[in-house]
C-alpha cells in the first residue's frame, strides 16, 4: 500500500523576485536613487514636469532635446533597460498617427516638402504633439517602472487627491489580481470542454464569459461592501502606514521640475 | 489499439515557470470503470496533476495516456480527443458555467466536439437526466442553487460522454442533501471516476480505492478503507478524519 517512489526533480531558473505585490507587473524592481524616493515626492515632480513641458513654446525645439535629455539621465539613474522603456513607449502610437496626419489638413501658409504640400503650422502641431506627447509617456513609463502601484496611491492621497477615487483605484488594484485568477479558471474550464477561441464565430461564446464575469464580479463587489459595513466601515479607509518623507527627498527630486522650469523661462523669453 | 486502463501515469513531473516544481514522479493506473479517490493535503501538487490529465499544462516530464492515447499538448487533433475522454468537474461551479441557460451550457461541449441536431438535443437531455436536472434546462444558471449548479457541472461534463470523469472536491459546499444527492448520481454512473477530495467519509463511501499525493509524488495506494485506517500513515500526510467518524466497511 506504501510507494517508495523515486523523486524526479527538474532543472528550474529561480529569478530574483521579491516584494511584488498585485498589480505590479510595471514595476521594476532595483535599487536605486529614483526607485528609493517616496512616492508622493516622484508623483509631484512628474506632474510638475509634464506641465511645464506642455507649456513650453513649441517653437523652441532646443527645449525639447534638453528635457528629453533629462529624462534619458533619470531613466539611466533608475538602472532602468532603455529597450524596456522603449517598448513600453509604444503606447503612444495612436497619438503619433494622430500627429502624423496634421500637417496634411493644417491651414495655409503651405510648404512643399519632397514634392508634397504641407501645412507649416500643421507641421509645428504635429511637432508639439510628438515632441510634448514624447516626453510625458517617457516621465510617466518611469514613475510607473520605479514605483510600487501601492506606494503610488499613497502618494496621491498624499498630496489630497479625493479619498474616493483613492479608494476606487485600490479596489481595482486589489481584485484585478481576483479578477483575472477568475478569468483564467474559466479559461481552463471552457478549454476544458474542448473549446478554443480562433475566430470571429466564437465571439459570442467570449461575450457570454464575459457576461458571466461580469455578474461574478459585481456580486463579489457587494460582498465585500457588506463584509466591509460589517467591520464598521463608514466611508474613510485610514491608512496605518504613512511614508516618511524628508527634505532631502524633496531636493532632489525638484531638481527636475526646477530646471525645467529655467529651461522654459528663456524659450519663452529668448523666442 | 483499446486499452483496459482509463488513465495511465508515468513518471510526470512538472515545475512552473516561475521555477517551482509541483510534480516529482507521478505514477497511476486507473483501470476502466474504478472510482479512485485522489488524497492529499493542501500544496501536494492535486490540482496541477488534474491539469495535466486533459493537456492544460505540458508535463515537464513523463507521460498521461487516456483510454490508450497519450497527451501530446503540441497536436491540435489528440487535445481535442483528449478532452472529450476526459471530463474536468472544477471545484467552482462558476467558473464552468457562463452561457445564458443550463441548456446551452451542457450544450457547450458537444457543440465543440462537432455534435448537432437532434444528436445534440439526445446528449443534452441525457445529461441533465443522469444529474436529475431536466425541469431547470431553460433556466440561467445564476439562478440555481449552489449544489443544483453542481449538478449541473457535471452534466456539462457527461454530455461530452467521457472515458474518464474527474471531480475537483465534488462535495465542498454543499449540504448534507445535496452532498447525498451528488453521490448517489455519482454512483449511478457507468464511467471511471477520479475524485480530488479532501472529505474523506465522501471518498470512503464511493471510491474502494484511494491515491495519497504528497510533495508531488504518490506515496500509498490501496483500498480506501486500509488507508484511512493507517493512523500513523494518515498523520504523515496531513490527513485527518472528522471528529466522531469511525471509519466502517
Amino acid at each position: 500500500m506504501i510507494i517508495d517512489s523515486q523523486r524526479i526533480t527538474l532543472d528550474t531558473k529561480s529569478e530574483h523576485v521579491h516584494g511584488h505585490g498585485v498589480g505590479d507587473h510595471l514595476y521594476v524592481h532595483k535599487h536605486s536613487i529614483v526607485h528609493d524616493l517616496p512616492a508622493q515626492v516622484k508623483v509631484v515632480a512628474a506632474i510638475g514636469f509634464i506641465f511645464i513641458v506642455v507649456l513650453t513654446p513649441v517653437h523652441a525645439v532646443w527645449a525639447f532635446a534638453l528635457y528629453l535629455t533629462m529624462m534619458f539621465i533619470v531613466v539611466g539613474l533608475a538602472k532602468l533597460h532603455f529597450p524596456l522603456v522603449l517598448r513600453r513607449m509604444l503606447i503612444e502610437i495612436p497619438f503619433v498617427i494622430f500627429a502624423v496626419l496634421m500637417p496634411f489638413f493644417g491651414s495655409a501658409p503651405r510648404i512643399e516638402v519632397l514634392g508634397i504640400s504641407l501645412s507649416e503650422a500643421g507641421l509645428w502641431a504635429a511637432f508639439g504633439i510628438l515632441a510634448k506627447g514624447t516626453i510625458g509617456v517617457i516621465t510617466s513609463v518611469t514613475l510607473a517602472a520605479t514605483t510600487r502601484a501601492r506606494d503610488l496611491l499613497q502618494g496621491l492621497e498624499a498630496i489630497r487627491v479625493p479619498a474616493v477615487l483613492i479608494q476606487i483605484a485600490t479596489f481595482m488594484l486589489r481584485y484585478s489580481a481576483v479578477v483575472t485568477n477568475d478569468l483564467a479558471r474559466m479559461k481552463v474550464a471552457r478549454e476544458s470542454r474542448g473549446f478554443s477561441a480562433t475566430g470571429i464565430k466564437h465571439w459570442k461564446v467570449l461575450a457570454h464569459s464575459a457576461g458571466a464575469l461580469f455578474i461574478r464580479s459585481y456580486e463579489r463587489g457587494e460582498r465585500v461592501h457588506l463584509a466591509m459595513l460589517a467591520r464598521g466601515y463608514n466611508g474613510t479607509i485610514i491608512d496605518l502606514y504613512k511614508p516618511i518623507v524628508v527634505r532631502r527627498d524633496w531636493l532632489i527630486a525638484l531638481v527636475l521640475p526646477v530646471l525645467a522650469i529655467a529651461i522654459m523661462m528663456i524659450a519663452w523669453v529668448t523666442l | 489499439m483499446t486499452s483496459n486502463s482509463s488513465l495511465e501515469i508515468k513518471g510526470l513531473a512538472y515545475a512552473y515557470p516561475d521555477g517551482n516544481q509541483a510534480l516529482f514522479g507521478v505514477n497511476l493506473n486507473i483501470k476502466r470503470g474504478e472510482r479512485v479517490a485522489l488524497l492529499g493535503p493542501n500544496g501536494a501538487g492535486k490540482t496541477t496533476l488534474v491539469m495535466h490529465l486533459n493537456g492544460i499544462l505540458k508535463a515537464g516530464l513523463g507521460s498521461v495516456a487516456v483510454g490508450g492515447l497519450e497527451v501530446d499538448t503540441d497536436s491540435k487533433e489528440t487535445l481535442q480527443e483528449i478532452r472529450q475522454r476526459v471530463g474536468i468537474v472544477f471545484q467552482d461551479p462558476d467558473d464552468q458555467l457562463f452561457m445564458p441557460t443550463v441548456r446551452e451550457d451542457v450544450a457547450f461541449g458537444p457543440i465543440n466536439m462537432g455534435i448537432t441536431g437532434s444528436d445534440l438535443e439526445d446528449r443534452v437531455m441525457e445529461a441533465l437526466v443522469l444529474v436529475g436536472m431536466t425541469d431547470y434546462a431553460d433556466r440561467p444558471p445564476h439562478h440555481l442553487s449552489f449544489g443544483q449548479r453542481r449538478r449541473v457541472a457535471v452534466a456539462t461534463v457527461l454530455a461530452m460522454k467521457p472515458e474518464i470523469l474527474v471531480l475537483d472536491e465534488p462535495s465542498s459546499n454543499l449540504d448534507p442533501a445535496s452532498r447525498r444527492e451528488l453521490a448517489d448520481i455519482l454512483r449511478s454512473l457507468d464511467v471511471t471516476l477520479l475524485m480530488v477530495t479532501h472529505d474523506l467519509p465522501y471518498a470512503l463511501e464511493l471510491c474502494q480505492r484511494s491515491v495519497i499525493l504528497s510533495q508531488g509524488t504518490i506515496v500509498a495506494d490501496g483500498n480506501t478503507f486500509d488507508i484511512l485506517c493507517n493512523a500513523a500513515l494518515m498523520a504523515e500526510n496531513r490527513l485527518e478524519l472528522p471528529v466522531g467518524f469511525e471509519p466502517r466497511k
